[in-house]
């Protein structure tokens, strides 16, 4: 008894007060700067590098929605890409996941995501998700879970994962969608009734990521459904998923 | 046991194609079974395809005399064998492999089911796969998956009960596959993709399953990594060892809605990624493992901070443990809950933690010393139980030996570089890697062909060894105790998917 009591006084609280302003350490790859003005030697090297085709040429431009911020070419640029620990990285379209060379991670943050007042009237303060793995190596999966653990607590938001579809407002996609799981995700997503919304998580579920290349996979899904959030990532942290579905919400 | 029918070989070291023998496949089928039975492990089994039809190669593994044995057979318009696992229980799963991906029938196979992509030649969504289903008026049968409850991978659970009892579980996977094996030879020439690609076999096991293929690619390339590389290595691989575990421990007292241990454990394991975060800027340590050594250094300051984290780690495990396995409403549902005997355990070829637990002495680290561990010895932990209590506990006591490994390593940590350049690799050789990640034994075993280019990887998580061993731990018990026999184990969909 007394160890326990040890042990909850020791525990503490854990969560972090305020996850909007919460900054993560400098280590952490995130938002990648282009500097056009650094590039030096041969472009096409650094493109045909890049393990998921992420970088294009004339002029420079990372998509993020392929990276999966291994920062291969930060080292191969001499730091001409350079990745930031700028952790917000949602995006309401696939569009604007394309960084390029005249984009600070300020000005991405600007047009990143565009809050409806429609999505906040319907979801602002209950926001029920199923979340289906199709394919995802447990990666996003794990920081999804995380999201909801002591430190990053996202259930204060009204935001949970739940159980069964018919409860959920929405979808969160991992994986690249594999064929054997394609059925299944196309059932999970009719079984949720209107309006929802779909979330795709992570560099496989937005483009196919590593996997990209694979015969084994059915992106049909996604030529069917109209994606509302994107949440670039190889796996993308807690804090980059929960900030981007506050924002998308439309949460202070 | 010197023997013509077989080459000797040891983990990481690379033989040639043309020393394997070539047997019939009558002689490989009995020599695999007469040395299983008398103390050898089956590491791996796969085919590959040639100019000259299909090879079938055996890897087995002589634990205690850290040696490794390799033979082969061809199949060339042969269209069966007799099959093993009615005498190699362990075989079940490779023989349904092998006969899905090349078509030859293991005759006489007791459970010839899909086990990724369907019968071959049939479309995977048109293959018919039969549940086993039990007789009897008051039997019913529980459908779980693909999709599950929680935020977790897919897969399909039929469980045959009889009131709340489960008298047969049958798992059904295959719903992750995404063709991990096929995109290793594809993308051959692509050797930084080849290295992402292996960190995402099993999003969890990052540095397990990464370093295991990088040092398949190194020992091929005759590439002797630095030491202080094969430390840092060593490091990532420990630190996701114990934030694996604790993370299970944190699962696990969920399960049985011991509410503090969920919590702390949670925000333990929350401390070790990040520690792994500051090391490489990824929370599973991704980007960490290239080929001829690591891409992140460790500083006097981040080994320091490392060391420190490791200490108070060490004294709040501690009590976090003191506490849970002191709890008698824990230990009323951890314990004889889930049990897979020894006998069990050895004659699935179980591997990783959960044989230990089954009282096993497997551990790779010290059977067959690979990396940092070539110069740091590893005590082989075991436990008699066999059940959710021995595979708890287990985890505690190998987090404990994972923090004196981290010290141990990072102590002797030597001034060379950490990374060297790595060239062409050997022509028509072979390769197994073996590594122990926090699930046991990971298998990687890469082929050359004749211009020194990658023609097959054969990749073995070890949850391919130990799911069966879930379906026998819920035998007998209430359906309710699944979660928690299934978060004992933690086995990976991914991994056995490919």
């Amino acid at each position: 008894m007394l160890n326990l009591l040890k042990l909850r006084r020791k525990h503490g609280h854990q969560a972090i007060p305020d996850l909007r302003s919460a900054v993560l350490m400098e280590s952490h790859r995130g938002f990648p700067v282009i500097d056009e003005r650094k590039f030096e030697g041969d472009r096409q090297t650094l493109v045909n590098a890049c393990p998921t085709g992420a970088i294009r040429k004339d002029p420079v431009s990372v998509d993020l929605g392929k990276c999966i911020f291994c920062g291969e070419c930060e080292r191969m640029s001499g730091g001409a890409i350079r990745f930031t620990n700028g952790h917000k990285l949602g995006a309401s379209g696939r569009t604007q996941l394309m960084v390029t060379s005249s984009l600070s991670y300020e000005g991405f943050r600007d047009c990143s995501i565009r809050a409806r007042a429609e999505i906040h009237r319907l979801f602002g303060r209950s926001l029920k998700l199923r979340q289906v793995s199709a394919g995802g190596c447990n990666g996003c999966e794990m920081e999804l879970a995380a999201c909801g653990n002591v430190n990053f607590d996202m259930g204060r938001f009204g935001i949970d994962f739940v159980a069964s579809p018919r409860h959920a407002d929405g979808i969160v996609l991992t994986g690249p969608v594999t064929r054997n799981m394609a059925p299944a995700l196309m059932d999970a997503y009719r079984s949720i009734s209107e309006p929802k919304i779909v979330i795709a998580v992570g560099a496989c579920a937005i483009s196919g990521g590593v996997f990209g290349g694979s015969d084994e996979t059915n992106r049909g899904f996604l030529d069917e459904v109209k994606v509302d959030l994107f949440v670039p990532g190889c796996p993308p942290h807690p804090l980059t998923i929960i900030n981007a579905v506050l924002d998308f919400i439309g949460k202070k | 046991m010197p023997d013509v029918n077989w080459i000797e070989m040891k983990n990481l070291q690379p033989v040639a194609l043309e020393d394997i023998p070539v047997i019939p496949v009558e002689e490989l089928r009995s020599d695999v079974i007469e040395r299983v039975k008398s103390g050898g492990r089956l590491v791996q089994f796969f085919g590959s395809k040639t100019s000259d039809g299909t090879m079938l190669y055996a890897v087995l593994a002589d634990d205690n005399a850290s040696r490794l044995f390799v033979s082969s057979s061809r199949f060339n318009g042969i269209a069966s064998y007799s099959a093993m696992t009615p005498d190699l229980p362990s075989a079940h799963l490779y023989e349904r492999e092998f006969y899905e991906e090349f078509g030859i029938l293991p005759d006489g196979h007791p459970w010839l089911k899909p086990v990724r992509k369907g019968t071959p030649g049939i479309d995977e969504s048109e293959t018919p796969y039969e549940f086993f289903s039990m007789q009897g008026e008051e039997v019913h049968e529980v459908g779980v998956g693909p999709i599950h409850a929680g935020v977790i991978e897919p897969g399909h659970f039929r469980f045959s009960c009889h009131g709340e009892k489960v008298y047969h579980l049958e798992i059904k996977l295959g719903f992750q596959h995404r063709g991990v094996e096929e995109l290793f030879v594809k993308n051959r020439n692509r050797p930084l993709y080849l290295e992402k690609l292996s960190e995402s076999v099993a999003g969890d096991t990052v540095v397990g399953h990464a370093g295991g293929f990088i040092r398949a690619v190194e020992s091929l390339a005759d590439v002797a990594v630095s030491r202080r590389a094969k430390a840092i290595r060593t490091v990532a691989l420990e630190l996701e060892r114990i934030a694996v575990h604790l993370g299970d421990l944190s699962a696990l007292s969920g399960d049985v809605a011991y509410l503090t241990g969920n919590s702390v454990f949670g925000a333990l394991r929350t401390r070790v990624i990040n520690t792994t975060m500051s090391i490489c800027g990824n929370r599973f340590g991704r980007g960490l493992v290239t080929a001829g050594g690591v891409n992140f250094d460790i500083t006097p300051e981040l080994q320091e901070s490392i060391l420190s984290m490791v200490d108070r780690l060490d004294i709040d495990v501690a009590l976090a443990a003191e506490v849970l396995f002191s709890s008698a409403s824990v230990l009323e549902r951890f314990e004889k809950t889930g049990v897979v005997d020894r006998d069990a355990a050895a004659s699935i070829g179980m591997v990783g933690p959960a044989a230990r637990a089954s009282g096993i002495a497997v551990d790779v680290r010290s059977d067959h010393p690979f990396g940092g561990f070539e110069f740091v010895p590893v005590h082989k932990l075991t436990l008699q139980g066999g059940d959710v209590f021995a595979r708890a506990y287990i985890r505690f006591v190998e987090i404990q030996q994972s923090m004196r490994i981290i010290r141990q390593q990072l102590m002797g940590m030597s001034d060379e570089a950490s990374k060297k350049n790595v060239g062409t690799l050997r022509r028509d050789s072979l390769v197994t890697s073996l590594t122990e990640a926090w699930r046991g034994e990971i298998a990687y075993t890469v082929i050359t062909d004749a211009n020194g280019e990658i023609a097959r990887v054969k990749v073995k998580d070890p949850s391919f060894n130990n799911w069966f061993a879930l379906s026998l731990a819920v035998r007998g018990e209430g359906i309710s105790d699944f979660p928690l026999c299934n978060k004992s184990f933690n086995l990976s969909y991914s991994g056995f998917d490919l």
